[in-house]
C-alpha cells in the first residue's frame, strides 16, 4: 500500500511525460496543458480511493486525452466548426503508445525549454515550469508565492498565450539557440530553489517545499543532459546549500549567519552528495558558474568549523566566477573572502569600488557586509551607522531584525 | 517584488477615474478625456492579465475617513483624514513585478502620475539571506 506522498510524487514525476505524449499528438501545448492538470486532479481523487492503476502514465495520458478532446469540442461548438469533430473522436477510443525511455526523456527537457521561453518574464517562466514539468496545482504555487490563486492562474494561461504568440513549438530549440535557453531553465531552477531556501517563515503554511521541488526538477534535467556540467553543477550547488537549510534560522524564524551555524545540524548525505557531484564534474566539463558556486559551497560545508574554512581556496574560486562576467554580489562575497585572508582593509577597499554603482549604493548587502568589515577592522560607530543603514534598505523582515540586532551588538 | 502603489490627487470634486476630476483634467477637450480614460483601462487590463495585479482598491471621498486615536486607553474618533493635506490618497493598487524597473513603468503609466503623484513602497516580505 503506498502512502498519500508516494502516489503524488508518482504522478508528478509521470506528469512532463504524460504532458509530452499529450502535445505530440494533439500539438496545441496550451490545451494540452490544462488537460493534463485535469488528469492529474483527477488522479488525486481517484487513485486514493480506488488505488493505483496498473499503468498509470497510460492512465493519466488516456484521461488527459479525452479532457482535450472534451475542451475541443467545447471550443469548436463556440467557433461552429465542427470539422476536427469527427477525427477526435477516433482519436479519443486510442490508448497513447508508451513511449520509450528516451522521448520521455526529451520530453522533459523540451517542456523545460518551452517553459523557459524568451518571451516569457522569469515569475512566469517560473510559474509555468511548476506547473507543466512540476505538475503542481497552479493553487499550490500561489500559495508558495503568497499571491492570490487568480492572480497566478493569470500569469500561467498568459505565459501559455505568449508561447503561443511566438509561435514557438513542442520541439528542440533551434541548435544555435540551445546554449542560452539551456542557461534560462537553469536560473529558473535556481530561482525556485531559492525562494525556498530563503524562506523563513509560513512553509508549514506550504504544501510543497520549493527547495526539494527544484532538486528533484534539477536531477530530472541531470537525467536527461548528463553530460552538462552546468547542470550538475547547479544539482551539487543546491544539494550543499539546502544541507545548511536546518541550521540557518532558528525554531522562531530569526537568520544565523554562516560562522554561528551549528555545523552538527547539517545534512551530511546532502553533502555528501553535492561533493561527490561537484568533484567528479569539475574536472571533466568547460567550467561554468554554477559549478564554481558549487566548489565554493563544497568548501564552506567541508570545514569542521568556521575557523577552518580554507578562504584563500574560496578566493581563488571568486577570482575565477568573476571572470564570467560582472556581478556586484560576487564581488561582495569576494570582498568577505578577501578580508579573511588579507584583513579587513583589503576588503572594504574592493566595496569602494562597488558603491559607486548608483543601485548597489542602495543595496542593503553592500552595507551590511562593509558594517561586517568595519566592525572587524575594529571601527565600531561607523560598523554602526552601515548595519542601521544596511536594516533600513532591506525589504526583508528577517533580514532586518538581524541587522538590527547586529547594530545594537557591535562594539561598546 | 510585492509593492503598494499609491495614487495621491486633489480633485475638484471626488470620484473616480479621479484623475479626470482635477483641474487639469477638467481642462482637458473631451477627445484628450477619453484618451487618458483608455491609457488607464489599458494598463488595468495589462497588469490583470498579466498577473501581476494582486488587489485594487478605489478610495470614498476622504470626507468619509475616518482617523482613530486612542489615548489613555481611551478611543477617540476624529471626522477627516489623518493627514491634512491638499492631496489626498484616492486610490492603492499592490503588484507583484519581476524587476523593480517594471514597477516604475507601471506607476508612471497612472494618469494620477502626470498631475500629482504615485508613491511606490516595497512590501516586505518574510524571505531573508543569511549575512
Amino acid at each position: 500500500m503506498s502512502t498519500a506522498a508516494e502516489t503524488e510524487d508518482l504522478w508528478r514525476q509521470l506528469a512532463p511525460q504524460v504532458l509530452g505524449a499529450v502535445v505530440r499528438r494533439y500539438g496545441d501545448f496550451e490545451t494540452a496543458e490544462d488537460a493534463v492538470q485535469e488528469a492529474l486532479l483527477a488522479a488525486t481523487t481517484q487513485w486514493p480511493a480506488d488505488g493505483v492503476p496498473d499503468d498509470p502514465k497510460s492512465w493519466l495520458i488516456r484521461v488527459a486525452s479525452r479532457r482535450w478532446i472534451d475542451q475541443r469540442r467545447k471550443d469548436s461548438a463556440r467557433s461552429r466548426r465542427e470539422l476536427t469533430v469527427a477525427s477526435l473522436d477516433s482519436a479519443s477510443d486510442q490508448v497513447a503508445p508508451p513511449s520509450g525511455a528516451e522521448t520521455a526523456a526529451d520530453d522533459t527537457l523540451t517542456l523545460l525549454l518551452l517553459c523557459c521561453h524568451p518571451a516569457l518574464t522569469q515569475p512566469t517562466q517560473v510559474a509555468l515550469t511548476l506547473r507543466a514539468v512540476g505538475g503542481l496545482s497552479t493553487a499550490q504555487i500561489a500559495r508558495a508565492f503568497f499571491v492570490p490563486e487568480a492572480t497566478m492562474a493569470q500569469r500561467i494561461s498568459r505565459a501559455k498565450q505568449r508561447i503561443k504568440d511566438a509561435g514557438a513549438q513542442f520541439e528542440p530549440p533551434p541548435a544555435d539557440e540551445r546554449v542560452e535557453r539551456m542557461r534560462a531553465v537553469l536560473h529558473v531552477l535556481y530561482l525556485i530553489f531559492n525562494e525556498g531556501y530563503t524562506a523563513t517563515a509560513g512553509s508549514d503554511l506550504h504544501d510543497v517545499e520549493l527547495t526539494r521541488e527544484a532538486i528533484r526538477l534539477t536531477r530530472m534535467a541531470r537525467a536527461v543532459r548528463p553530460d552538462d556540467g552546468e547542470v550538475a553543477g547547479l544539482l551539487a550547488l543546491m544539494l550543499l546549500t539546502d544541507a545548511r537549510r536546518p541550521a540557518r534560522t532558528t525554531a522562531d524564524g530569526r537568520l544565523v549567519p554562516l560562522a554561528e551555524q551549528d555545523r552538527s545540524r547539517w545534512d551530511h548525505a546532502s553533502i555528501d552528495e553535492g561533493v561527490g557531484l561537484i568533484t567528479e564534474t569539475l574536472p571533466r566539463s568547460p567550467l561554468g558558474p554554477y559549478q564554481l558556486q558549487a566548489a565554493i559551497a563544497a568548501v564552506h560545508d567541508e570545514a569542521a568549523t568556521a575557523d577552518e574554512t580554507d578562504w584563500p581556496q574560496i578566493v581563488a574560486l571568486y577570482d575565477l566566477l568573476e571572470r564570467f562576467g560582472p556581478n556586484p554580489i560576487v564581488t561582495l562575497n569576494r570582498a568577505v573572502a578577501v578580508a579573511m585572508v588579507d584583513g579587513p582593509a583589503a576588503g572594504l577597499e574592493i566595496l569602494d569600488g562597488i558603491g559607486a554603482d548608483q543601485r548597489m549604493a542602495k543595496h542593503h548587502r553592500l552595507h551590511a557586509v562593509r558594517a561586517h568589515l568595519l566592525d572587524m577592522a575594529g571601527d565600531t560607530d561607523a560598523a554602526r551607522a552601515s548595519y542601521v543603514r544596511a536594516a533600513q534598505l532591506t525589504t526583508s523582515l528577517p533580514e532586518q531584525h538581524y541587522l538590527e540586532g547586529k547594530a545594537t551588538a557591535v562594539g561598546p | 517584488m510585492k509593492y503598494l502603489m499609491l495614487i495621491y490627487s486633489n480633485p475638484e470634486t471626488w470620484g473616480h477615474p479621479i484623475f479626470l476630476r482635477t483641474a487639469e483634467g477638467l481642462a482637458m477637450s473631451d477627445a484628450e478625456r477619453v484618451a487618458m480614460t483608455e491609457e488607464l483601462d489599458t494598463l488595468l487590463t495589462e497588469i490583470r492579465e498579466s498577473g501581476e495585479l494582486i488587489s485594487v482598491a478605489a478610495l470614498a471621498d476622504p470626507a468619509n475617513a475616518t482617523t482613530v486615536r486612542v489615548r489613555n486607553s481611551v478611543r477617540l474618533t476624529t471626522d477627516g483624514p489623518y493627514v491634512e493635506a491638499k492631496e489626498q490618497l484616492a486610490g492603492l493598487f499592490v503588484v507583484d513585478c519581476a524587476t523593480p524597473e517594471r514597477a516604475e513603468e507601471i506607476a508612471g503609466r497612472f494618469p494620477d502620475a502626470r498631475f500629482f503623484a504615485v508613491e511606490m513602497r516595497p512590501i516586505m516580505g518574510s524571505s531573508g539571506e543569511e549575512m
